[in-house]
């Protein structure tokens, strides 16, 4: 549903990829290293042609010369040959199908991995903008509609037109008029197919978008099936996928429409050249401008002369969907990415710690400024909590520190640095960050955990689930750390998953630590345990804690409240509850009802849920 | 093969069109046999003759000719399309619809990726076979039983010899097949772990950059995408012999008619004629064998993806209804638990032990306990979305197990802990459960649950597009939609899991408010953590290692429970000591 941004880089390449041949020249660029087995295959087809050729000779001899002059002798003789070129043809065959298979998977393996690679380049602002199921339609069926054509267009291409070239060269020479007269249709054939191969061209593109959205929809429904569920929802989704999955039918016998289209056309086309040659040839013949012998040879080699003509006119209105797919897919390889190390950039040394916001303002889409000029100042060492209300701005604070986004006004600086002068790697490589969302890996919880850092041993793993309280609810399952978790963690209690994802952070060792609502399914016990851990931890290293829980961040040596984008308040919390302002307020509110004591004191405030 | 059969099935309604594309494909090998002749024709009795009319006459012929053979092999063409991808679209969504209807524990195992897979890339290589390959399979098969009958009442004793090689192509065609399909097997299976791979990253992408991992995950993709080629350079091995080594076989037929028929000819027992006439039609056996050749290795892949489109079609859901099982009608709301226990598919212990409570209408529930006790795993007993292992859990008196579960769901509005929203417009979302409510509807839920004022701040308002998993809005701001979404089914039973964890205390506490109008007669389930969020409950239950280890109000059991005294102590404000005291307040 999201695809404003594909579909803006798709129209300002579309000049470019209109053009079919740069975009089947580039696609052939990624076979180009194995540019030798190609030619080998070259060769194999030619020895294929020979020994289709040789065949019906040796027969013909065969039966002229042998049979007919009852010469049995030679007979076998010529049998053995024959049966040595079907031989030949065999092992010729044999080989050009392996290489020929060898080549393409090689060359869609290649393929794959670039888009890949470029999908990785990506800037979050693109993942925002795109759906993970529309991407991987480019990398599963679009990869296999190129495959398609890759692996069977290539050999039939090159058959037809050593084919072609031959008869040409015979037909010219064996009589040049009635050769010119034959070729006269192939405007006519070069004009139908290239008209219908665009048809087919927009045919396809449709094709590939509609799959593009039956694998958006259905890896969100797959992804969200649980819900579905919850809200009984199956019946809707299910109308919906049948709706998406009927346009993608609906596309793809659309273009088979076109596709169909052409072999008719070239075949009428054809006879027509054939109605010429017999009528153009009887009337040479009956002047005695050409043998009756040439114009019955010419005839029959126009009926093989348009055989391959119709093949690769064929071939290319079938490849128009190959093409479209690569199309796509190399608009997605060439999708600007709007967040680079600048040329320039210098690895960041070992960070100190220090962190300043200079009159940030950032918007993730024009129209809504998130932040407006935040300016802050954080020591190296230093806990900094954000407070603020839901949708302030606090997360967007942190994924600047961790340069996911550029700002749009102003300056993000570690150690006096502007994040824009460094390479984003060695920023990012001395942070801890714990998402929101606390994504895990289907994978062991050891492995998870080693995310953070691929080369920590095995106790490094279990100091730091130990150090987030995680090591107990560990060693109770059955295979401890080896126990492989479902997707996102799946088999894990929310406040479980959040607890590895802390592990995992730690692990890091980190100079910037950023803890995103890390504990905010955890239990208060298990949270109060963790950040007593946690302080010795921290010493020395800068971290950035944003909660809600003012339980969580109470501590913090700086908090700062940001409201409307702004930073409202900050100090530390004794200085905020004396201050008597925004932050007093939330801090007494979340305390209304419960008296200092923990016990019920008669007049609680009615909240909660309940009566 | 049987999933194939099981495939092929799915060409039934179709069978119209698949039979206009049969006819279609012997129309057009009638005219091909036909157009031969004709040109003949305009030689024999045209050019020789000197005969200009004739040979227009035979030129307008082959023509006409022309435009039926390729209208027919237009029909053919578009009418095969029109069968498979029929039939594909029937398949995708019979799996669509069964993935939908699996209960929760098939999906905690399965993995996005493969089962993408299926649908997407499996369910294309059987229609690649049930399009053309399918057709060419069946004409193949009557032509080399047409071209047999042909040459055996040509000269059957010179057939026979030639006949001899039809045993060997259909022998290897069969021994190809067999030998391919555990590699297409696994061709896809790699296929799908590749796609598993990718989704994962795509889907954690945040991660992944956050620990700079790029250069880790373009290696186990790569792998991934090694193990790939490689399966299906082993599979080109595999085929690069099946379709030249058929045609190799029928080739010997040639020579076997030559060698004998050229022996009889010499002998004196044969015409040179009718050997030369028997050698051409052996072409016609040639073909047939051409296309098995073709066909075996989508026939080997087509089985292969059968069979795993079939393993989720066919799968057994656990959570189904039972033959018998009713509607639950209008329900008032008392729910129990009665010596429930559950252990998790794969699991070696139970996370729920003995379970037993009762919850009357309109009373709420509180939920709470430490972190991995069970709390959401009762909560996803009640709209059944597991089936216990011991005991059972009724809702106004009938085990949930009794009714349909439709009529379950309907009446039980859930704010699940993991907060999933979809790709479209705010309203879409909040709407979700009820597609066709009125805006007005949408909005006074979204004031509910305090969400009315950020999302008119949005850039459209309702109509503002979120992208996949709600992107676009912040932690908070999603739960809230989730909480709207809960509330709009205006459910008797309403279940909020940890619905408020991102956020702000002063937002949930308006929440509170505004909710405790509406959920005074309902029955309502709260899991929290804050203490602030569950103390009013009528019944707090407190949860501990897989059992309930403690029950009351809030005051009771501050006096009963330690662990209970615990969580609220760690939430106090300021100098109360607890466990997370020890951090320092001031360097
Ligand atoms: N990827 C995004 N694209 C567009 N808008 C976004 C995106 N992420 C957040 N926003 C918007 O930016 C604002 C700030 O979001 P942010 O996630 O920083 O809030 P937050 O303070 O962390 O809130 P919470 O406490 O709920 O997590 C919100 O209004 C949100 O709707
Ligand atoms: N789908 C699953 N498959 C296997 N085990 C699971 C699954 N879901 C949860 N578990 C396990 O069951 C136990 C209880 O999980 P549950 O989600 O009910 O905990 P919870 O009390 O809700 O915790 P939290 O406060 O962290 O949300 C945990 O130990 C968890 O690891
Ligand atoms: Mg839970």
């Amino acid at each position: 549903m999201f695809h404003g941004h594909l579909q803006a880089t798709a129209s300002t390449t579309e000049g470019k990829a209109r053009d079919s041949a740069a975009v089947a020249r580039r696609l052939f660029s990624y076979a180009r290293p194995f540019w030798h087995r190609m030619l080998v295959v070259l060769g194999l087809t030619l020895v294929i042609a020979a020994t289709s050729a040789a065949g019906p000779y040796l027969i013909g001899v065969a039966i002229d010369q042998y049979i007919a002059n009852g010469q049995i002798d030679g007979l076998s003789l010529l049998m053995v040959a024959l049966i040595g070129v079907y031989v030949a043809a065999l092992v010729a065959r044999v080989l050009q199908t392996y290489i020929m298979g060898w080549l393409s998977q090689m060359t869609l393996a290649r393929i794959r991995f670039s888009i890949f690679r470029s999908l990785q380049g990506q800037s979050l602002r693109f993942f925002d903008r795109n759906e993970v199921g529309d991407l991987m339609s480019r990398l599963v069926n679009d990869v296999e509609a190129i495959n398609v054509v890759l692996s069977q267009g290539l050999i039939q291409a090159l058959s037809g037109f050593f084919a072609l070239l031959g008869m040409v060269v015979a037909m010219l020479a064996l009589n040049f008029e009635l050769a010119l007269a034959s070729f006269i249709v192939l405007p006519a054939m070069f004009f139908a197919t290239s008209f219908l191969s665009g048809l087919a061209r927009r045919a396809f593109r449709r094709t590939r978008e509609t799959i593009g959205d039956v694998s958006a929809n259905l890896q969100e429904d797959i992804a969200g099936v649980k819900v579905a569920q919850a809200f009984n929802r199956t019946d809707v989704n299910r109308a919906r996928f049948a709706q998406r999955n009927a346009a993608n039918r609906d596309a793809n016998v659309g273009a088979t429409a076109v596709t169909s289209a052409l072999f008719p056309a070239m075949d009428v086309l054809s006879t027509i050249s054939i109605g010429i040659i017999a009528g153009f040839g009887g009337y040479l013949a009956i002047h005695g401008q050409a043998t009756v012998g040439v114009v019955v040879a010419f005839l029959a080699y126009v009926q093989q002369f348009y055989n391959p003509i119709q093949q690769l006119g064929l071939l290319y209105a079938q490849s128009q969907s190959a093409l479209a797919a690569a199309e796509r897919t190399f608009n997605l390889i060439d999708t600007p990415v709007d967040l680079n190390d600048a040329p320039d950039a210098v690895p960041l040394d070992q960070i100190e710690g220090q962190v300043e916001f200079k009159d940030v303002q950032f918007a993730y889409s024009p129209s809504h400024m998130v932040l407006d000029g935040v300016s802050f100042v954080v020591k190296p060492g230093q806990t900094i909590a954000l407070v603020g209300a839901t949708g302030t701005g606090k997360t967007t604070i942190a994924n600047l520190i961790a340069r996911f986004y550029d700002v749009a006004a102003g300056q993000v600086l570690v150690d006096g640095a502007d994040l824009r002068t460094v390479t984003v790697a060695s920023l990012r490589r001395q942070m801890g960050i714990v998402p929101q969302n606390s994504f895990l890996f289907a994978g062991t919880i050891a492995e998870n955990i080693r995310y953070g850092r691929l080369d920590a041993p095995d106790q490094e793993i279990e100091a730091a689930a130990k150090l987030v309280n995680a090591h107990g609810f560990i060693i109770a399952l059955p295979q401890g750390y080896s126990t492989v978790l479902g997707e996102k963690g799946g088999t894990l209690s929310q406040g479980q998953r959040q607890l590895i994802a802390f592990a995992r952070a730690i692990l890091a060792d980190p100079r910037i630590l950023i803890l995103d609502e890390a504990t905010s399914s955890v239990d208060t016990r298990t949270e109060a345990l963790i950040q007593q851990a946690l302080a010795v931890l921290l010493k020395g290293r800068t971290s950035f804690v944003i909660a809600h829980r003012l339980s969580t961040i109470r501590n913090a040596d700086h908090i700062l409240l940001i409201e409307d984008g702004q930073i409202a308040e900050q100090g530390t919390h004794r200085e905020l509850i004396a201050h008597g302002g925004l932050y007093a307020d939330l801090y007494r509110r979340q305390f209304r009802d419960l008296p200092s004591d923990g016990s019920p004191d008669g007049q609680t405030i009615d909240s909660g849920f309940g009566r | 093969m049987r999933p194939l059969g099981q495939a092929l099935r799915y060409l039934l309604p179709y069978w119209a069109s698949a039979l206009g594309a049969f006819i279609s494909m012997t129309l057009v090998a009638v005219a091909n046999l036909t157009y031969p002749q004709l040109i003949r024709r305009a030689i024999d009795d045209g050019i020789m003759k000197g005969d200009l009319g004739a040979t227009f006459a035979v030129a307008a012929g082959l023509l006409g000719v022309a435009i039926v053979r390729g209208g027919f092999s237009f029909t053919q063409g578009y009418l095969s399309e029109k069968t498979s991808q029929g039939a594909a679209y029937d398949m995708r969504n019979a799996i669509y619809g069964k993935l939908q209807t699996l209960s929760f524990s098939f999906h905690d195992q399965a993995q996005t990726g493969q089962l993408m897979t299926r649908v997407t890339s499996d369910v294309e290589m059987v229609r690649q076979f049930t399009g053309q390959g399918f057709l060419q399979l069946l004409s193949a098969i009557l032509m080399f039983f047409g071209a047999a009958t042909i040459l055996l009442l040509m000269n059957w004793r010179l057939a026979l010899v030639t006949l001899m090689t039809l045993p060997l192509i259909f022998a290897s065609f069969i021994i190809f097949i067999s030998r391919a399909h555990p590699l297409f097997m696994g061709v896809q299976a790699r296929l799908g772990e590749l796609n598993t791979i990718l989704q994962e990253n795509l889907a954690g992408i945040r991660v992944v950059k956050a620990f700079v991992r790029e250069p880790y995950e373009a290696d186990r993709y790569a792998r991934a995408n090694d193990e790939l080629l490689l399966q299906n350079i082993r599979v080109a091995r595999v085929f690069s012999t099946s379709f030249p080594l058929m045609f190799f076989i029928a080739s010997l037929g040639t020579v076997a008619v030559l060698w004998y028929g050229g022996s009889q000819v010499v002998a004196g027992e044969l015409s040179l004629g009718e050997l030369v006439a028997f050698n051409t039609y052996l072409g016609l056996l040639m073909f047939p064998a051409f296309i098995l050749g073709m066909v075996s290795a989508g026939i080997a892949r087509a089985g292969a993806s059968a069979t795993r489109i079939f393993e989720v079609v066919d799968a057994e859901s656990e959570v189904n209804d039972r033959p018998g099982a009713v509607p639950l009608p209008e329900v008032k709301g008392r729910v129990t638990f009665e010596d429930v226990s559950f252990r998790y598919v794969g699991a070696e212990r139970n996370v729920l032990e003995r379970a037993s409570f009762v919850v009357e209408p309109g009373q709420t529930v509180a939920i709470v306990g430490t972190t991995g006790a069970g709390k959401s795993t009762i909560i996803n007993l009640i709209p059944r979305f597991y089936d216990v292992t011991a005991g059972r859990v009724t809702v106004d008196g009938r085990d949930v197990r009794d009714v349909t579960v439709g009529s379950l769901r309907r009446q039980i509005g859930i704010v699940l802990q993991d907060t999933i929203l979809f790709s479209g417009t705010i309203r879409e979302n909040i709407a979700y459960g009820v597609p066709d409510a009125s805006l007005d509807d949408v909005v006074r839920v979204a004031k509910l649950a305090h969400a009315h004022d950020f999302i008119l701040e949005q850039p459209e308002g309702y109509n503002t597009r979120i992208g996949e998993g709600g992107v676009g809005l912040s932690g908070g701001q999603m739960q809230r939609i989730a909480i709207a979404r809960a509330l709009l089914l205006e459910p008797p039973i309403l279940i909020l899991d940890d619905s408020t964890s991102s956020v702000d205390a002063e937002t949930e506490y308006q929440i509170q408010q505004s909710l405790s109008s509406l959920i005074e007669d309902r029955t309502t389930f709260v899991i929290a953590q804050r203490i602030s969020t569950v103390r009013n409950a009528d019944l707090i239950l407190v949860l501990d290692q897989s059992r309930i280890v403690a029950r009351g109000t809030h005051e009771q059991l501050l006096e009963t429970n330690a662990l209970y005294g615990e969580i609220v102590a760690s939430q106090l404000h300021d100098d109360v000591p607890v466990p997370g005291e020890a951090v320092e307040m001031e360097e």
